[in-house]
């Protein structure tokens, strides 16, 4: 093995040279002979009717080559879901139409009326001024809970009523009154998961292109998943077909799960390109990134615990409320049923759960995938739910979850998934050290004697990633497949191209996929090529998202390889005229066991370009192999989180004063990037328990608008985290062995950070149990001072 | 249309502006120098930072006119002609301080801009100094420890934090 | 942004002659300016910079002893020159949004915005400081008029603004998590014939004097002076940062904690 570019190395990164000299090609950077500008007139109302809009004298202004409105679009399809939930019934969900541009009516502040396409941006935004609008201002629909009151406005005219779905999922219902009847304890608690904004520091862009010569579509866009633009924007809404449409997202800077979703704008940019012939390019600006970009979470949930008489959990069930605002994005259905309520049971053995969630259409941005999706609100609602029950009970928060932990593998939980393996003790047992526990109570004077509340927080969390077996997402009602392809194409000199559908923004793919087949092949790295991000070089990718990237894409491309492997063995076999079954590759080198015949790399992968001695008779020229990977089951990382904080009681300030984190990811590929994605989903995590929120006003005007109001998390907000991944249980069902780690961070902290600020307050004497987030000063002093 | 000449990276730049064009606007669309990255439009991610006249300045938040005849550096003139990183760069790529990527130039002049006016600053030094620097990738861990690096400090310990 | 021209003149003279046409606007550092013009809330007919006039900007001492920082200078210029004669003033100016903002932004610029929550303000009605304009001088108590309001007339041009420097003063901010202007900020100067304490960030009227907290402190000069004591939660600003009895709460925080680090 290559120790300094294999499996566990932790190398590199290949692609920070580029980025770290200017020389990155993000979407924006990228400029078409001829191309023309688009500004989009949004929506200033939350809710409205339209009753006009005259581009008559806006069509006349410099510089515009066409306005677009609602009716372009008639006939042409809406912007798909791919996911659809079948709610307790047996009902199919209410599923509204998402036009591109708004038709009748708009349904949220940035909802689409029309789209201006000029020579120059500028020329483009002063035709979208002028365009007038007439809108009946409808009453908005904001608050989830009156949404649903039978007399509420509705957000689509031809839906029932504003529910999506009653979902109903776990144990039955007398499986829980039982629990719940036995019950010798039981602690409930109502929470917040506020609504957040992704933000990745690139902003979306879209550029049109169309070849009128072989009538050929090409988009490029900020996407996590090429390929499902492709299939989503040409199968559904533009009716194109595969050969006729290429997508391509090049250097993507961040996504978090708001860059998986096909947008209104790629469809517009791609037929407008085609309408007008001309290159078409969309630049959204940060501003508009609020009020257009999915947004995250939002969930409003009641969740009650029962423990018998020795502290065992015997059950436990949950009432969510779920915004999907306006419309429905691509995976939003699924977010708070199959990515929430199956991990419902979090690390222990609860013997039965019950998970209802209702979910809502209001007035607001739509909301969908954010980095974690659904698992950040399973185990925010469990963890702070255990916390509270510590208290009531007395407990040690740490022995009541070690007390309920899974130590059998596979364990199947009441809601419907098999944990394959895991060892949760183990994580604890690493975090306990790292976090230092035993030096708390003095940590904790020493604050005490500078006027501070300082409290420890603790978290465990599991999570499924690596989505996701197909038959079995088919038919939990996701339209799509979801595995991944590879494919290794070997040069006749030995240099390898890898080619994914797996998409790095941000993930270092570049680096550690090419780890692997080095590993594998026994050559150096260098000698490794990654494609990915272009539909028309890389056969069918269902790109990168649910931290699936390496568990999925990963064994996709171990998979080619193995048959590269076979192949190349076969041609070696006949080089070295040995048997098939005695030759043996290591370190780039194929020999013939119990003998000094070898024949290297390079030596086979010409041959089999040029195959003068070679056998023809029994296997092809060449040296490519394609590869598809569906997995069995979905992986487990889990990992136990530790905080602490430090209280300023004037102000309600909360400072981080150390974060831990040990995660079980099963195998490594390259521990300096995994301990970077953890690194990241911490500040992530850290900034929605103390900073972000994402607030509508009654109106459904959006008062965080900006970064002027919606707080990111900054460098001075954070502390350096101490983190380990040492506790490994590899998958069982994946070649590598592998887990994911590209969201744990952002699921594991924020309950860690809340439990803390809760028993800082409550070792000054406030006696507060809980605070929704952020845990803004503002929100601490006020519960001080109402406790 | 008004005509705006400068310095950048240390080869003269000239080309016709409006009074409106921004200097990220400038150095992207009229010179094609798309490393300087814009992600917001109040001046705060700080993903647009270059130096003007040695000072750090968001570019996205200054007329290109009001840089006639300045001397800019962005990030493509950090490294030397031959490719190599600077003491900067190649701490970020050794250390990990960057994922994405699209933060990173604005990252690298702030971190100049500070090690020019604090050759060796504390952690918490470098946590105010890049207020104005928004990552949403890395968690600033990796970007404090790649700066604390290039100042020549021991980073080791945070290693094993 | 909508088109504007555009003009960077050399001399107040001239700048003043350019601002003499109609909606033309001064530009500053343009470090609000420019963003709302991104934002299309503001239709100047032409911009006139001021970055190129020299004679607006330094920092020097007046034969008074006041300090006198010329209109067009950099907070990152305050920072460190004002930092010997009026360290309260510097600390405030390298305190103010982030590094390459306080490249850019300028004293002159902050106080003829008069944003409710920069810090400048309270700077200026703290020191008693007089600003000084191209066509007349203007007391501090006189200058502030409330939200983004000011004594200026169009076109006037703030060239300097000059603080007598106090016995002690201190300025403390609790900052907004997200744009990081002042949630609340209380600057505090101690002069040889009173206190004067002004609070930004908390009012709907904009930056202003806190009376009480100035007589408790000219016949006490000390944290303890002001315990139990902030202003009454009435118009002080509501918002989803913090209500406005947490604003007035943490005056009162925060002007103990400005007393407390004065020097």
């Amino acid at each position: 093995m290559p120790a300094d570019g294999g499996i566990g190395a932790a190398t590199p990164r290949r692609e920070d040279v580029r980025f770290l000299t200017g020389a990155g090609n993000y979407t924006d950077d990228i400029n078409m002979r001829g191309q023309a500008y688009v500004a989009f007139l949004r929506s200033d109302v939350a809710h409205g009717k339209l009753k006009k809009v005259d581009t008559g004298a806006a069509a006349a202004m410099p510089g515009v080559i066409r306005i677009f409105t609602g009716e372009d679009f008639e006939g042409v399809g809406g912007i798909p879901c791919g996911w659809q939930v079948t709610d307790r019934h047996g009902e199919p969900m209410q599923e509204p139409p998402q036009p591109v541009l708004a038709q009748g009516k708009v349904r949220h502040i940035g909802d689409r009326i029309a789209a201006v396409v000029a020579e120059s941006l500028e020329q483009a935004r002063n035709a979208a001024e002028a365009i007038v609008v007439e809108i009946e201002d409808l009453p908005a629909v904001v608050d989830m809970k009156k949404a649903l009151e039978p007399d509420a406005t509705k957000v689509h005219d031809d839906l029932k009523n504003n529910l999506c779905y009653d979902w109903v999922f776990g144990s039955d219902d007398a499986a829980i009154e039982g629990a719940f009847s036995k019950a010798a304890h039981v602690t409930t608690l109502e929470l917040v998961n506020q609504r957040l904004v992704a933000n990745p520091m690139e902003p979306r862009v879209a550029i049109g292109d169309y070849a009128s010569h072989s009538d050929e579509s090409t988009l490029y866009t900020t996407s996590q998943n090429p390929h499902m633009i492709r299939l989503l924007m040409g199968a559904f809404v533009l009716g194109i077909p595969e050969h006729k449409l290429r997508v391509v997202a090049p250097d993507v800077g961040g996504g978090f799960g708001t860059k998986i979703f096909h947008y209104a704008e790629e469809a517009f940019c791609t037929f407008a390109a085609k309408a007008l012939h001309r290159p078409v390019k969309w630049t959204s600006s940060r501003s508009e990134a609020f009020i257009s970009d999915a947004q995250g979470r939002d969930h409003v949930t009641k969740i009650e615990l029962a423990l018998d008489a020795e502290n065992n959990f015997i059950g436990l069930r949950t009432d969510t409320l779920a915004n999907m605002g306006a419309y429905l994005m691509t995976v939003a259905p699924a977010v708070p049923t199959y990515l929430h309520g199956t991990l419902m049971a979090g690390c222990y053995r609860t013997p039965a759960v019950q998970v209802n969630v209702r979910a809502v259409f209001t007035n607001t941005v739509p909301v969908d995938a954010y980095r974690g999706a659904g698992r950040p609100e399973a185990t925010y609602q469990l963890e702070r739910l255990i916390d509270k029950a510590a208290r009531e009970l007395g407990a040690d928060p740490i022995a009541l979850r070690r007390q309920n932990f899974v130590t059998e593998f596979p364990y199947t939980t009441p809601v419907a998934v098999q944990y394959d393996t895991g060892n949760y003790h183990g994580t604890m047992d690493v975090l306990e050290k790292i976090a230092d526990i035993a030096g708390f109570e003095k940590r904790r004077k020493d604050s005490e004697a500078r006027g501070k509340l300082r409290g420890f927080g603790i978290n465990c969390y599991i999570e499924a990633c690596g989505l996701a077996p197909s038959h079995l997402v088919g038919q939990l009602g996701g339209r799509a497949g979801f595995y991944e392809s590879a494919t290794v194409r070997v040069n006749a000199t030995g240099g390898l191209v890898v080619m994914t559908g797996s998409h790095s923004h941000g993930q270092g793919h570049e680096t550690s996929f090419p780890q692997v087949v080095a590993d594998m092949l026994g050559i150096d790295p260098s000698m490794i090529e990654l494609v990915h991000g272009d539909t028309s070089k890389i056969p069918m990718g269902m790109g990168t998202y649910g931290s699936r990237s390496l568990s999925v894409g990963g064994s996709a491309i171990y998979r080619a390889t193995e048959k590269i492997i076979a192949k190349a063995k076969k041609i070696a076999a006949h080089l070295m005229e040995a048997s098939e079954a005695d030759v043996e590759l290591k370190d780039g080198q194929f020999s013939v066991a119990g003998t000094d015949k070898s024949v290297a790399w390079g030596d086979v992968t010409l041959a089999a370009y040029v195959p003068h001695n070679y056998p023809l008779e029994d296997i092809e020229p060449g040296l490519e192999e394609t590869a598809f990977y569906d997995p069995s089951n979905f992986t487990y990382p889990a990992g136990a989180y530790a905080c602490e904080v430090e209280v300023d009681p004037d102000t309600g300030k909360v400072e981080i004063m150390s974060f831990a984190a040990a995660d079980d990811f099963g195998n490594i590929i390259n521990p300096m990037i995994v301990d970077g994605q953890v690194h990241g989903g911490i500040g992530q995590g850290i900034g929605q328990a103390l900073l972000e929120n994402c607030v509508y006003d009654e109106t459904g005007q959006l008062l965080s608008a900006s970064f002027m109001d919606y707080a990111m998390p900054r460098a001075d907000d954070v502390p350096f985290y101490a983190v380990d991944h040492s506790s490994q249980t590899p998958c069982t069902h994946n070649p590598l062995g592998v887990k994911g780690c590209g969201e744990a961070g952002a699921i594991g902290s924020p309950p860690a950070v809340v439990n803390a600020v809760v028993d800082a307050l409550q070792s000054g004497g406030h006696k507060v149990d809980h605070i929704d987030m952020p845990v803004s000063p503002a929100r601490v002093w006020a519960a001080m001072n109402n406790a | 249309m008004p005509q705006v000449s400068m310095t950048v990276n240390g080869k003269p730049a000239s080309g016709e502006v409006e009074g409106r064009t921004l200097l990220s606007t400038f150095l992207r669309e009229t010179l094609g120098m798309t490393g300087t990255h814009v992600g917001c439009d109040t001046s705060q991610c700080g993903a647009c930072v270059v130096h003007v006249n040695g000072d750090a300045v968001k570019s996205c938040t200054m007329f290109a006119l009001e840089a006639e005849g300045a001397d800019v550096a962005t990030i493509e003139g950090q490294a030397a002609a031959d490719g190599t990183l600077n003491a900067i760069q190649a701490a970020f790529q050794e250390h990990h301080g960057l994922q994405c990527g699209f933060c990173t130039p604005g990252m690298v002049m702030s971190a100049a801009a500070l090690l020019k006016e604090n050759p060796k600053p504390s952690e918490a030094e470098v946590r105010k100094y890049l207020s104005g620097n928004l990552c949403r990738c890395t968690g600033y861990h990796n970007i404090v420890k790649a700066i604390m690096a290039a100042s020549g400090q021991d980073v080791g310990a945070i290693a094993a934090e | 942004m909508y088109a504007f021209e555009f003009e960077r003149p050399s001399t107040v003279a001239d700048a003043a002659k350019a601002l003499g046409e109609e909606d033309a606007q001064a530009l500053g550092g343009g470090q609000t300016l420019i963003p709302t013009l991104k934002q299309r809330l503001a239709m100047p007919s032409k911009l006139v910079s001021l970055s190129g006039i020299a004679e607006i900007k330094g920092v020097c001492k007046a034969d008074d002893g006041a300090l006198c920082v010329g209109g067009g200078t950099t907070h990152a210029t305050v920072a460190s020159e004002a930092k010997a004669d009026y360290p309260a003033l510097a600390a405030l100016a390298g305190n103010i949004g982030d590094p390459a903002v306080r490249n850019r932004g300028t004293i002159g610029g902050s106080i003829a915005n008069n944003d409710p929550a920069a810090c400048y303000p309270s700077a200026v009605l703290a020191s008693g400081a007089t600003v000084v304009t191209n066509k007349r001088e203007i007391a501090a108590d006189d200058y502030f008029q409330g939200l983004f309001e000011t004594a200026l007339d169009e076109g006037e041009i703030v060239t300097e603004v000059r603080f007598p420097v106090p016995e002690k003063a201190s300025y403390q901010k609790f900052e907004q998590p997200a744009s990081r202007f002042a949630l609340v900020g209380v600057f505090v100067a101690k002069y040889a014939d009173g206190v004067r304490v002004a609070v930004t960030g908390a009012s709907e009227s904009g930056v202003f004097r806190w009376s009480e907290a100035e007589a408790a402190l000219s016949s006490n000069f000390a944290p303890e002076a002001l315990d139990g004591m902030a202003p009454p939660a009435d118009g002080m600003i509501s918002d989803l940062h913090g209500s406005a009895d947490y604003r007035a709460h943490l005056v009162g925080v925060i002007a103990r904690r400005a007393v407390a680090a004065a020097s």
